[in-house]
């Protein structure tokens, strides 16, 4: 049987793994590199990875290695591509196929597009045509406003004219392969995800659902996998600070018979 | 004999992730079309993402098969095909079209029925062992492996089929004949399980 997934997001901004608040305040964590061996000796099933600087600087800092060392976001991918073996998903600054060729080329599994999806909407056909719509993540960042859900996009700086649901059917109708549904008010929060949104969401498409945003503890995964259809669950703060958090996540799912991989710890 | 694994070239997009998997467990691995690389190797290794035309006439333009077909067939040397790369061993494909394939296993490859579920299907899914082999020393029965697909390889022969898993209809996951296996998922995606797997094919003679 097909599992659900348990899928740490790894925001990068100027080439830091940074832990973000609502979208606008955000703290370094320090090298991705090195987080993400940890993510997968924990046996993560997935993992997103998203370029969200707002200029093009890239700088690890690591000038006790007596060397320049600056990397750009695609070489801190194919860096990662070497030494953990498992699915990833790129995104950020996405505007062409070639742009998509550039990440898949460096190992990265699928590609999620936010932005670049309302100023080219054919950009998911052309690259579901192109490289299969398996590879394309249609992410979806949203925002209650007086009681009423909105699609933001550029990071969450600009309103868009649709409904979330909406939108998420046509995304799908115009060939994305799955969903990366992000919730802004809760980013970083923890209070638990927007069960509201992302069952509106899930109810309406039969693409697969990742819900992101929120989470503050591993029962909040469980509500979202019981309460709603979402073929897997997305968080980013909370896999970063705590020794062995995706083992520990999966272990309390696979604990309340929740349909995941059992946890497991590995050695790379 | 000192291993060297081939893992061929014809341009598939995921044979970066097979080398670096491939790489990690045997330091000697070449990704190459060229018939020295196809002769001198222990195991050869066909990657595989895309439909199954596409790939058998990358496959028929870029590599030498009068040589591999000797290498595999004549002189039995361990061959793993991964997704496509394991379609392609049928004697024919049905995706988008009527397509012949290298037919080194008995078998068809038409579209994977999945009922109410969605396709491709994509994720982690358990397999189910029918017979024993090499390849799986050490896995356990309902190991979980990635997939990414939309078709599956049918076969009536049943000592071909190795393991099988469950997506709306039941599948052939491995299939094997004498030296010749394959995968419908990525090993190379797989973690710690597709590492293993790996490695027990390069141990195999």
């Amino acid at each position: 049987m097909k599992k659900k997934r348990l899928i740490p997001i790894l925001l990068l901004r100027n080439g830091w793994l940074v832990q973000s608040k609502e979208f606008s305040r955000y703290q370094n964590l320090g090298n991705p590199e090195t987080a993400t061996l940890r993510l997968s000796q924990w046996a993560s099933d997935e993992l997103i990875f998203l370029d969200i600087s707002r200029n093009d600087i890239y700088d690890l800092r690591r000038d006790d290695l007596g060397c320049a060392n600056r990397h750009t976001f695609l070489e801190i991918i194919e860096n990662i591509s070497k030494v953990v073996f498992m699915p990833m998903t790129v995104g950020g600054k996405i505007k062409s196929l070639f742009d998509i060729e550039k990440r898949l080329s460096v190992g990265a599994d699928k590609v999620s597009i936010n932005t670049q999806l309302f100023n080219d909407e054919k950009i998911i056909q052309k690259s579901a045509n192109e490289f299969g719509s398996q590879c394309i993540v249609a992410s979806i960042d949203v925002k209650k406003e007086n009681g009423k859900y909105f699609v933001y996009s550029n990071g969450g700086q600009k309103r868009e004219d649709y409904l979330p649901i909406d939108w998420a059917k046509k995304v799908e109708s115009l060939g994305a392969g799955e969903i990366l549904l992000n919730s802004i008010d809760r980013d970083g929060m923890k209070t638990g995800y927007d069960i509201e949104l992302i069952k509106g969401i899930s109810d309406v498409v039969s693409i697969p659902v990742i819900a992101a945003g929120g989470v503050g503890e591993w029962s909040h995964f469980g509500q979202v996998l019981s309460e709603t259809k979402v073929d897997a669950v997305a968080a980013a703060n909370i896999f970063q600070y705590s020794d062995q958090s995706v083992y520990l996540a999966k272990k309390y799912l696979y604990e309340h018979n929740f349909n995941v991989r059992p946890p497991d710890l590995l050695e790379i | 004999m000192d291993k060297k694994i081939c893992i061929l070239d014809y341009g598939s997009g995921n044979v970066k992730s097979v080398f670096n998997i491939v790489g990690s467990i045997v330091q000697n691995t070449v990704i190459s079309n060229k018939a020295d690389d196809i002769r001198t190797a222990s195991h050869i290794i066909l990657p595989g993402v895309g439909s199954f035309g596409a790939a058998m006439e990358k496959i028929r333009h870029k590599i030498p098969l009068d040589i591999l077909t000797k290498e595999v067939l004549s002189k039995k040397k361990p061959f793993l095909g991964i997704c496509v790369g394991m379609q392609v061993l049928a004697a024919k494909g049905f995706e988008f079209g009527d397509h012949p394939g290298l037919g080194w296993i008995s078998g068809v490859v038409d579209k994977l029925d999945s009922g109410q579920l969605p396709l491709p299907h994509i994720g982690w899914n358990n397999i189910d062992i029918i017979n024993s082999h090499p390849l799986l020393q050490g896995l356990n029965n309902n190991q979980d492996f990635y997939f990414v697909h939309s078709y599956v390889f049918q076969t009536s022969n049943q000592e071909n089929i190795i393991a099988t898993t469950q997506y709306g209809q039941r599948f052939n996951s491995i299939i094997s004949k004498e030296n010749i296996s394959g995968v419908q998922f990525h090993p190379e995606k797989s973690q710690k399980a597709g590492k293993l797997l790996l490695s027990n094919f390069f141990q195999m003679r």
